[in-house]
């Protein structure tokens, strides 16, 4: 126990302790000239915005995924089934330098788009791309056991007293996935948020557009601003904490399924 | 009696209509139409494909396009092998330190009740969900020139950013929860009966963790290993921040690759970024190897 | 409530090799409420489900007032069907369960949300759970559960109600009560009612009729009193109530036990290995050398109002009877039987 404690603090609890303790340095004022600055609230918007959005169309596109693996039978099944943590599993480097050559203008989708005129690659585009690839595991992952563990009773017991299949779904299915949908958006939200590797290389990192707020925490460093860096990786952190928060109120609601109030 | 022929044809018509209306009702109780069906698997594999699959075949793809000499001849640069020395090395350091962590933090958490276990399980899960940068960062202010102990370390000589240890360092705060999440629902689930029933026989704690405990959990551990070792080889962003990028030194694979691509060296780019996507390959099969091995035991537990 | 009648023809279901009901063939009358009694595997589930448009037949015909209801989904049928594990609705109150029904009616004929709330709490009144309306499931008790699932099959006003294992997830004593419950409330709603057990004592306090399954066929058909006393089949004796069962031969209309002569009645019951079935406490006991068996106690032990006694026949079979308190039996005395009624059944 109290080895666990120890460990615990000197990897995770000290370091971070650390962070915060930097960024109470910096006066009131500081830090809010810092978050302030167009290019820092830029970069944040641009993280923060673009996770949102990619985050969204994994809960859309990972629901359906889920459905596809958990309902439906097809030839390759446990094959898609097994690609879905691909992204968790492949380096984030190996999968920015990827998407960014399938993406480029020459590349085997870039080229096509290109001809339809959408430039993905080194545009904010390309971000929204690469943390929907970096995401999707992540709600697939939460919802697909619970899918799989969904009583067959309550559909028939919707279905017998005169529900469609379309209100069955959304009245009855959809509600009881609910806690593991919101669970499974934000942890996709929160790994896009942060996501550095695979972002890097499709964004084309230009200040104020397509730069993301760990790589302008990186700028910062490597220019000796650590104030700077600091002070954002404060932000992102405390919005950390208040996803895993909900994350934990997300699973206790799931489990007794009684009003939050 | 025409007549009632026709009632009769007429009557089985409108039964056979009847009947296949049952029979779509029937189906459509628990699934939906084929149509739906059809659109959603397509919907499914298509965004698969494009986003899962054709990126792994662009590494494997680039890294060949000028052939297998190529690739052999960019993989036996000394770069890329020092590269290759110091990942499985800091993967070696990291992958020992969680697994010792995760054992122990699982025990503790799974075996025994105290205030505060939720947080402390939380607290675990920490490095999951902050950024790989902010996990560099934070050893950057502890460390760095700066930092709390930067000067300290100075005098004494002592060398951790920009060095192994600091790598290391990072790599093992990134993967720090993978072992122990993996042990806890395992441990938890088989409860301490077992380890009760040892010690009362007159087992040493020794003896009872190596001959009881241990191999009770050693699936979990081969899956919590491998995925420790695959996020530690594949590691990019925290070890970015502290590796200070001395080519030949502290450039770990993932550093390597983004090194040669920035500098449009494709192929070897994507000769290193192959061998990684080989990893994760890997991993993922084994990982579900282990899986079937994990839902065994499951099942042997239950019946 | 339009009266409901309901036939059920030849029906054959089969999962793969095995027959889940084998030619099924019931009628069952307006107004009664039917118990569909037998071991796990018989086909008593698989028949309700069918009933309710759940489950589709291989071959044989469903009629609800004549009119063919395969022809029909679950979704048109109008069949409450209460679930065995009750298959509330976790993330919706007590109330909006119930209310289920009600809201995904088509547009057309949906009432308005005033009337679905008066109806709601009528429903909840008539299960006496009124106040448990802004409760979720997982805050109810067994019993509460049952009786709310109960009330969402009666919202839609269902021309047939059916009931799988209504009680097979409480414990016994819940169980007893929320069978005089049904049973009351049966006869307050008075809709065409049917309901699987694998429970004797529940089917035959609750239902006016008992079909009493086996492998996927009908043993016999009748009134609780009926399959107690006249069981029509071996199966039926053994499933119904606590029986001694004797291996005995017939040859020519008499009635042999090993090797000794039984003066029994065959019954009718062809030449050959044959099966006597006697309730035990229609033993009666006698002294040594009257009736039709003779025997050693073996023990003795008292439960209640009766004794029961272990006793090693003549003729190499131990049975346990049970005899009134008042006649002393020892273990070591020879005793003389008679059993009071008995059944010969052909066939080993």
């Amino acid at each position: 126990m109290g080895l666990t404690l120890s460990w615990l603090s000197i990897i995770v609890l000290i370091p971070l302790a650390g962070l915060f303790l930097k960024s109470f340095e910096l006066s009131p004022e500081q830090f809010w000239a810092i978050l302030s600055s167009r290019r820092t609230l830029n970069a944040l918007r641009v993280s923060f915005g673009l996770a949102f959005a990619a985050a969204c169309v994994n809960l859309v596109m990972g629901t359906i995924i889920v459905w596809a693996l958990v309902r439906y039978r097809f030839p390759g099944r446990r094959l898609f089934d097994a690609i879905v943590d691909v992204p968790f599993a492949l380096p984030t480097a190996v999968a920015g330098v990827a998407l960014t050559s399938l993406f480029a203008a020459k590349g085997w989708l870039g080229a096509p788009l290109a001809a339809l005129g959408v430039k993905v690659a080194f545009t904010p585009l390309g971000i929204f791309v690469a943390m929907i690839f970096i995401g999707i595991p992540f709600v697939v992952r939460t919802v697909q056991p619970v899918l799989q563990d969904l009583d067959p009773e309550i559909e028939e017991a919707a279905g017998s007293l005169g529900a469609s299949r379309w209100q069955t779904i959304t009245r009855v299915i959809l509600p009881s996935l609910a806690p593991a949908l919101l669970t499974g958006l934000a942890l996709a939200f929160a790994r896009a948020v942060g996501e550095y590797g695979s972002v890097i290389f499709i964004a084309g990192n230009l200040p104020n557009v397509s730069e993301i707020a760990p790589l302008l925490i990186v700028i910062r460093l490597s220019e000796f601003r650590y104030a700077d860096a600091t002070a954002i990786a404060a932000v992102m952190l405390v919005v950390s904490f208040v996803i895993i928060f909900a994350v934990n109120r997300l699973q206790r609601w799931a489990q007794n399924r009684i009003p939050v109030r | 009696m025409t007549m009632q022929i026709a009632d009769i044809v007429s009557l089985s018509r409108s039964d056979v209509k009847a009947r296949a209306h049952a029979a779509a009702a029937r189906d459509s109780l628990r699934t939906e139409p084929k149509a739906v069906r059809i659109a959603i698997i397509t919907l499914a594999v298509l965004f698969l494909s494009v986003f899962v699959v054709l990126p792994l075949a662009v590494v494997f793809a680039q890294a060949f396009s000028r052939g297998i000499l190529a690739y052999l001849a960019a993989l036996s640069e000394p770069e890329a092998l020092s590269a290759i020395r110091l990942t499985l090395l800091v993967a070696a350091i990291s992958v020992g330190l969680n697994l010792v962590f995760g054992l122990v933090a699982a025990w503790a958490i799974a075996k025994f009740d105290f205030k505060g276990k939720t947080a402390l399980i939380t607290l675990i899960d920490l490095p999951f969900s902050v950024s790989p940068v902010i996990s560099g960062l934070v050893f950057v202010l502890l460390f760095g020139a700066q930092g709390y102990f930067g000067g300290w370390l100075r005098e004494h000589n002592i060398q951790i950013l920009f060095a192994v240890p600091g790598i290391a360092l990072a790599t093992t705060f990134v993967t720090f929860p993978f072992v122990a999440r993996a042990l806890i629902p395992l441990m938890h689930e088989q409860g301490t009966q077992e380890e009760e029933a040892a010690i009362s026989l007159g087992a040493s704690g020794m003896q009872t963790f190596f001959r009881v405990t241990l191999p009770n959990i050693k699936w979990g551990v081969l899956y919590g290993v491998l995925l420790c070792n695959a996020r530690a080889m594949g590691e990019f962003g925290a070890v970015s921040v502290v590796s200070g990028h001395i080519r030949g030194e502290t450039n770990t694979m993932p550093l390597l690759v983004e090194i040669l691509y920035n500098e449009y060296q494709f192929v070897a780019a994507f000769a290193i970024a192959s061998l990684l996507a080989m990893l994760a390959l890997i991993t993922l099969i084994a990982k579900t190897v282990l899986e079937r091995h994990l839902d065994e035991g499951h099942d042997a537990r239950d019946h | 409530m339009t009266p409901v009648t309901i036939e059920v023809r030849n029906l054959v279901k089969k999962f793969g090799t095995f027959a889940a009901l084998d030619g099924v063939d019931l009628k069952v009358d307006n107004g009664e409420l039917l118990a569909l009694l037998g071991p796990s595997g018989s086909g008593k589930t698989t028949l309700l489900r069918i009933i309710a448009g759940l489950d589709w037949p291989d071959a044989g015909e469903v009629s609800f007032n004549g009119e063919d209801a395969l022809a029909q989904g679950a979704r048109e049928r109008h069949v409450g069907f209460v679930f065995q594990h009750y298959a509330l609705f976790r993330h919706m109150t007590v109330f909006e369960n119930v209310a289920f029904g009600l809201r995904v009616q088509p547009r057309a004929v949906r009432k308005d949300e005033a009337t679905i709330r008066a109806r709601v709490r009528e429903l909840l009144d008539l299960v006496q759970l009124d106040w448990l309306a802004d409760r979720y499931p997982s805050q109810l008790s067994g019993g509460q559960r049952q009786r709310i699932a109960l009330a969402r099959a009666l919202a839609i006003e269902p021309r047939i109600l059916l009931l799988d294992e209504p009680f097979g997830a409480l414990d016994a004593k819940v169980r007893k009560e929320l069978r005089m419950w049904l049973r009351s409330l049966h006869h307050e709603i008075n809709v065409t009612s049917i309901f699987v057990t694998h429970d004797q004592e529940e089917a035959l306090e609750v239902a006016n009729r008992v079909v009493v399954m086996d492998k996927g066929k009908i043993e016999q058909i009748g009134s609780p009193d009926d399959v107690y006393e006249n069981p029509a089949t071996a199966f039926v004796h053994g499933f119904i109530g606590e029986s001694i069962v004797l291996p005995v031969e017939v040859a020519n209309g008499a009635v042999r036990l090993g090797d000794r002569p039984l003066n029994l009645v065959a019954q009718g019951a062809a030449s050959g290995a044959s099966r006597l079935f006697v309730r035990r406490h229609d033993m009666l006991v006698g002294p040594a050398g009257s009736g039709a068996f003779e025997g050693a106690v073996q023990h003795v032990r008292n439960f209640g109002p009766v004794q029961r006694a272990e006793v090693a026949l003549f003729g190499g079979e131990t049975i346990e009877i049970d005899a009134p308190r008042d006649k002393e039996l020892r273990a070591g005395d020879t005793i003389g039987l008679e059993p009071r009624r008995y059944r010969i059944f052909a066939g080993a």
